[in-house]
């Protein structure tokens, strides 16, 4: 027998009081990491962002678009090795509910998707792509939740481009990476601005933003003052900045709640550890007899200190993992769910790291008043009480 | 006359509680030689128990030494104390004060736990003693499966695993109907006389005094005299 062996006998001792603090943490666990979860998913775009690319868009609000003119010039700025164009086209796809939308961007099939490498279109069906006015490249979450086909027509009702719009669907975009959004829709500006100039003249000649792609990450500040400088005395004035930057501006409009779901995350954490601290103590007062037989025999405070402090970390981890068990099936419920909303929701690594590291810490913490009590305890005294 | 195992010389036990100091044992001096059986007797509050734990290590005098085998403990720290009982001292409890949670084979094995003993060695340690005790047959059972006698005999198997110095026993036959009280007296008895054993036994009963080679009286903290 060993000292882990009277432990885990211990732990035993009151099974249902074990099981319930230990599916208590599960829960409590769970709910942090789920809710964690929810917040990395929040800022995917964020950790997405290349540090080599900048966005330039309107200087009022990105909903102003800019002249397609702005490209030439921005192209000639040392340090700039490519600048693409996209337009946020929106639309109506069926109806619109929530379960119905996806994001539809107007590209320029010639440079957007070389600038976004991390999303892969096979060679033959960007080939196709870039030489079919209507066509465009969907992402293979969509694809596959719609069960559409190579050559289906997606009919979208314009809002912000009002009229009836189809696109042939050419290729299928993958993700290179996991943060990568599958749920997008890409068709050539080209159409777009075809379309425009027959059904609304004057809003043809105009992109929604700029991508530039950048030779050294390091020059990002400075090439964003040199674009904005060239465009200070134009109607349409300009902001660039890094493409994280530019993302984080719009997760910033829900910041309130992603920083209420934050501070709710480690309240969870509080809770858990009074749970813990609770059961430990109440374990350990029942235990102060047989600590102090354990110490008549020769068990010193260190001993003492080791059994109360190994029970409350054994019931955090084994709380702790099931926590982080549960939390997988349920992000796969969620992003199975919620494919548009969150494009990517999976359990990041950093969660799970972090919420084992909660679950042990609140081990410790929870140990710490009744370990110190129990090993402190005169022997006499200890065994005068009645267990 | 053998040496004596157990000097006590001019040991006085106070407790305070709050403000009120409370004189337990006054000046108490008693040798106690290697392989004596001693019996303490003495009403409740006369300080017996008191001096027995002063003996085994588990409290601490106010002042005087307390010499055991050579080692003054009153000068331990605690750590060192704490080890020095894991290897000198077996001690009988009233009311057993074994682990519930444990079979009588681990309470037995506990003591061993802070040794470097192999587990094979733990094994036969363990079996011989409860085989001493009469217990082989019943290693596997948990403390709620056993009666007080049989329970208070795992205990001294316990607190002779290790092979101590000394035992010291408080009311071993306290708990206990008079047909186990005697087998516990027997058992006691056996040990001194077969292992050649120190005992220093606490005990109201004067039937179980009637076994010790020798008894001294306590009274209101003074040891009385022969």
């Amino acid at each position: 027998m060993h000292v882990l062996k009277l432990v885990t006998k211990n732990l035993l001792r009151h099974k249902l009081r074990t099981f319930l603090t230990i599916l208590g943490l599960a829960f409590a666990v769970f709910a942090f990491g789920f809710l964690r979860t929810i917040v990395t998913a929040w800022y995917y775009g964020v950790e997405a962002s290349s540090t080599s690319r900048l966005i330039t868009r309107h200087a009022v609000s990105f909903i102003y678009p800019l002249p397609l003119s702005y490209r030439d010039q921005i192209e000639k700025i040392p340090g700039i090795t490519s600048v693409s164009y996209a337009y946020w086209f929106q639309g109506v796809y069926k109806d619109n509910s929530f379960d119905n939308f996806f994001p539809r961007f107007a590209i320029d099939a010639e440079t957007f998707l070389e600038i976004y490498p991390e999303y892969v279109v096979p060679y033959e069906q960007l080939e196709i792509f870039k030489k079919e006015r209507n066509s465009c490249v969907v992402g293979k979450k969509i694809m596959e939740k719609y069960g559409w086909k190579l050559g289906d027509v997606i009919p979208i009702e314009g809002d912000i481009f009002p009229g009836r719009w189809d696109f042939v669907i050419r290729g299928v975009y993958q993700g290179r990476d996991k943060t990568a959004d599958e749920t997008q829709m890409f068709f050539q500006w080209s159409y777009l601005e075809e379309q425009l100039k027959q059904r609304t003249p004057y809003r043809s000649g105009q992109v929604g933003w700029y991508a530039i792609k950048i030779a050294n990450a390091n020059d990002a500040a400075a090439i964003s003052e040199n674009v904005d400088a060239l465009f200070i005395n134009s109607s349409a004035k300009t902001k660039t900045e890094t493409e994280k930057a530019f993302q984080q501006s719009f997760v910033s409009l829900s910041s309130a709640i992603l920083t209420s779901l934050e501070v709710i995350s480690y309240v969870i954490i509080g809770i858990i550890l009074l749970v813990l601290a609770n059961t430990i103590i109440m374990s350990a007062r029942e235990r102060i007899r047989e600590y102090a037989v354990l110490k008549t025999l020769g068990f010193t405070s260190g001993h003492i200190i080791g059994l109360v402090a190994g029970e409350s970390l054994i019931i955090a981890a084994i709380g702790g993992c099931l926590g982080i068990a549960f939390t997988f099936p349920m992000a796969a419920a969620v992003a199975a769910s919620f494919p548009t909303m969150f494009p990517v929701f999976s359990v990041d690594l950093s969660t799970i790291v972090l919420a084992m590291t909660f679950s042990l810490l609140v081990g410790v913490l929870a140990a710490i008043f009744p370990a110190v009590r129990a090993a402190r305890i005169k022997i006499v005294d200890g065994l005068r009480q009645i267990g | 006359m053998a040496e004596a195992i157990v000097q006590v010389h001019n040991v006085t036990k106070i407790y305070k509680r709050d403000k009120l100091e409370i004189p337990v044992l006054q000046n108490i001096t008693i040798d106690v030689p290697e392989g004596e059986f001693l019996a303490l007797m003495g009403p409740s509050g006369s300080g017996k128990t008191t001096l027995l734990n002063l003996i085994a290590g588990i409290d601490r005098p106010n002042s005087g030494s307390i010499v055991i085998a050579g080692t003054d403990i009153s000068t331990l720290r605690e750590s060192a104390l704490a080890k020095w009982r894991s290897r000198h001292v077996g001690f009988v409890f009233q009311f057993y004060n074994l682990l519930p949670v444990l079979t009588a084979y681990e309470n037995v094995e506990l003591p061993l736990l802070l040794t470097h003993l192999s587990k094979k060695e733990k094994r036969e340690h363990v079996e011989m003693v409860l085989n001493v005790v009469g217990l082989s047959d019943r290693m596997k059972h948990y403390p709620k499966q056993l009666s007080g006698g049989q329970e208070q005999r795992v205990a001294i198997a316990r607190a002779i695993v290790t092979d101590p110095t000394i035992i010291v026993a408080d009311e071993p036959t306290g708990d206990l109907d008079k047909k186990s009280a005697d087998e516990i007296l027997l058992l006691m008895e056996r040990l001194n006389t077969e292992f050649k054993k120190t005992i220093v036994m606490v005990t109201h009963d004067p039937r179980a005094a009637e076994k010790a080679h020798k008894v001294r009286h306590l009274e209101k903290g003074d040891l009385l005299e022969n």
